[in-house]
């Protein structure tokens, strides 16, 4: 076979069953938008490089498979480069080309030249620069195998623009990249981890992002339901159980319900499944779960112990260790331990005031939840609406909810609800976002009209930044700075502007009404939601604090 | 797999993180994820281990390793580095405190790529002070 180092690119992407790719073209990497003339590829325009990684995020976090972008060398590199940090923090398999300055001119502050080698090497799971055309035969099926392997990641490919254009010959493809064999885990400390469950009296299990990134979800609810363990999520765990299971305690941390974080204080074991001990979730680490020991389950060896010394530690694909636990765990009614905990739930649920008037922030994502199927994909932009929504939405499925949770990145939510609309087109993309974080990527407007996404942004515009502007409130003695907007964008007309269908709730003398019409029809919609300044996320463990010095939240808390 | 005596107090060795990652800035020393060490009080000699490593020879790996200990604050006091007979991979020796934080140096290392195998050289110490020769 005889190809350009570009075709070649296409024909190893085709292999590993890419159809479509966001990105941007550049000097740097013309010949690679060239071959897609000659290729399968469905390339899709965004308008700022971070947006090609973050669809790339919202196919991937939603397929569960590795998702690839492209930006040009230089400012392309330099854009694109949040959105991979944000992949690295989230374990989310991306494959991120750049174009690159040629061969003989890296070194030579040529135009466009950046060490994107360098820029990336604390943001990914692996890096390469390309140096010549015989070694894309090698790497890019690495680049695969790499990034879905154990514990996923982002993967940067650095390619001279010489390197694209240059001919090869060779005999044979290689073989499309598929991750390694997960790492092998003894059947003793199985048996181990099943002895301490059935010992304990109060378990609880802290399920994270590793029950979805091993589809382990049907095993972990079989898991909790043969002994009677209640499960709270990390934020990125939500999905892990379905809202309405009875063992579902939501999510637990620094948002979580005041009953959830009791439970956790009360617990003489803790499961932990598939989570890296985040601040946001344990509070202050050396006072979260007290009473517990801990079984710690990750795929990830350097997890086990980073933050808290586990009992037993299991380095392991969750999905496979909890399949192997299941037959030697009791079943177990555990009734004083399901009295308690349901006692814990019933009297401080996560409250949510104003449920029922549609413009609050319960009230539009409850009722938004109640017109969607419940295999609707849901995703957020960072901040008070983030948090809201992670509370109160009722998720049924894993990979459904799509948000930014180590890195915490503005502008997340819109790109990565168009990249999930493209991977699955019959489904519903809903962006929940705040009037601060749209404006990060509202260029992406153009491209989900261009493509005629079914993305339906959904905008809690409370005129502020107001996560800040509640931390200011709670710990900065309300000496609010730089959190107000006095400029106040008219969005329904912004996106009317950008040819995309638009309401403002404000204006609709039947506000449900127009919700749901807008939620119904298809294509792409900007649905302008008014709600009050000063409302807070309650609970809240103020950081760096322990969990038990949760503020707010409680039920008979002023509507 | 790690095995604990649950007599045992919870956490000697955690991180202690009262002012884990604030974004809203009320923790003046913005702490690290994993904070290093504490210091050792002036005059008191850190007890040193030599990390033998394996890794591939190319011109990204040193970014890889000393990259990472920058990142993780991890010491690192000294490191020596030569490609082995084809130049395929290199050794790489390397310094570093033996403190509460080496397995976990150990196993962020090991999740390098470009980092084939790690072992603790017992004899390490002897090619750190053969090299202080020339540049001590
Ligand atoms: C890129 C980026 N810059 C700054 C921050 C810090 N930050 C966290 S939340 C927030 C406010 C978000 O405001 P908005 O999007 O309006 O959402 P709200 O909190 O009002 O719901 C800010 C500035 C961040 N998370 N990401």
């Amino acid at each position: 076979m005889n190809m350009t180092g570009a075709e070649l690119i296409m024909r190893l992407l085709e292999r590993q069953g890419i159809t479509t790719i966001a990105g941007i073209p550049g000097g740097a990497n013309l010949p690679m938008y060239d071959a897609f003339h000659t290729s399968s590829i469905q390339h899709i325009l965004v308008r700022h490089e971070q947006a090609a990684g973050f669809m790339a995020q919202g196919m991937a976090r939603t397929t569960g498979l590795p998702a690839v972008c492209f930006a040009t060398s230089g400012p392309g590199a330099t854009n694109i480069l949040t959105a991979i940090a944000d992949a690295k923090l989230d374990s989310v398999p991306v494959i991120c080309i750049t174009g690159q300055v040629p061969t003989g001119l890296i070194g030579s502050d040529a135009f466009q030249e950046i060490d994107t080698y360098g820029l990336t090497v604390p943001i990914t799971k692996h890096n390469y620069l390309v140096r010549t055309v015989e070694e894309l035969l090698t790497v890019i099926p690495d680049a695969f195998r790499i990034a879905m392997s154990g514990r996923p990641g982002p993967v940067v490919i650095d390619v001279p623009k010489d390197v694209q254009s240059a001919r090869i010959e060779f005999d044979a493809y290689p073989e499309p990249g598929a991750p390694d064999a997960p790492p092998r885990f003894s059947h003793d400390d199985i048996f181990r981890a099943a002895g301490l469950i059935n010992a304990s009296e109060k378990p609880v299990i802290y399920a994270g992002a590793g029950i979805i990134g091993s589809n382990a979800a049907p095993a972990l609810h079989a898991l909790a339901e043969k002994a009677s363990i209640p499960v709270a999520c990390t934020l990125l765990g939500l999905g892990s159980m379905p809202d309405s299971h009875p063992l579902y305690l939501g999510m637990l941390g620094m948002h979580g319900s005041r009953g959830t974080n009791m439970i956790m204080e009360e617990c003489d074991l803790v499961i932990a499944l598939g989570v890296r001990f985040d601040d946001r979730a344990t509070g202050k680490a050396a006072e979260f779960c007290p009473k517990a020991h801990i079984i710690h389950i990750d795929i990830d060896r350097s997890e086990l112990g980073k933050i808290k010394l586990p009992m037993l530690g299991i380095e392991a694909d969750v999905r496979l260790a909890i399949e192997a636990l299941l037959p030697e765990v009791g079943a177990d009614k555990r009734s004083d331990w399901t009295a308690r905990t349901t006692e814990l739930r019933e009297a401080h649920p996560m409250a949510m005031p104003g449920a029922d008037d549609l413009l609050t922030p319960y009230g539009i994502i409850r009722q938004t939840a109640a017109m969607l199927d419940d295999d609707a994909i849901i995703s957020t932009d960072v901040g008070q609406h983030q948090m809201w929504t992670a509370q109160a939405y009722p998720f049924t499925y894993p990979r459904q909810w799509l948000t930014s949770g180590g890195l915490g990145t503005m502008g997340f939510g819109l790109p990565t609800a168009i990249g999930a609309a493209v991977a699955f087109p019959e489904r519903t993309s809903v962006c929940f976002s705040g009037d601060g974080s749209i404006l990060m990527n509202i260029q992406e407007l153009a491209t989900a009209v261009e493509i005629n996404a079914n993305v339906k942004i959904v905008l809690l515009n409370n005129g502020h930044l107001g996560l800040v502007r509640q931390q200011q409130e709670l710990f900065y003695g309300a000496r609010y700075m730089a959190s107000r907007f006095e400029a106040r964008p008219d969005f329904a007309t912004i996106a009317r502007g950008f040819g995309m269908a638009a309401c403002d709730l404000a204006n609709e003398a039947n506000p449900a009404e127009a919700l749901a019409a807008a939620l119904r029809q298809p294509g792409p919609c900007f649905i302008n939601v008014p709600i009050a300044e000063e409302d807070c996320v309650f609970p809240m463990v103020p950081p760096g604090a322990a969990n038990h010095t949760m503020i707010g939240g409680e039920t008979h808390a002023t509507a | 797999m790690q095995q604990r005596d649950p007599h045992e107090e919870m956490n000697p060795n955690e991180a202690d993180h009262d002012e884990a990652t604030c974004e809203g800035g009320c923790c003046s020393k913005g702490a690290a994820y994993d904070p290093p060490a504490p210091k050792a009080p002036a005059g008191t000699v850190v007890p040193t281990v030599v990390l033998r490593l394996s890794v591939r020879n190319h011109p990204g790996v040193m970014s890889h390793v000393c990259g990472m200990f920058a990142r993780r604050a991890f010491n690192l006091e000294g490191i020596l580095v030569l490609p082995v007979m084809d130049g395929t991979t290199s050794t790489m020796l390397l310094l570093v405190h033996d403190d509460r934080r080496l397995d976990q140096l150990e196993r962020q290392l090991s999740k390098l790529e470009d980092v084939l195998e790690i072992h603790r050289e017992a004899t390490g110490h002897r090619a750190f002070a053969a090299v202080a020769e020339f540049i001590g």
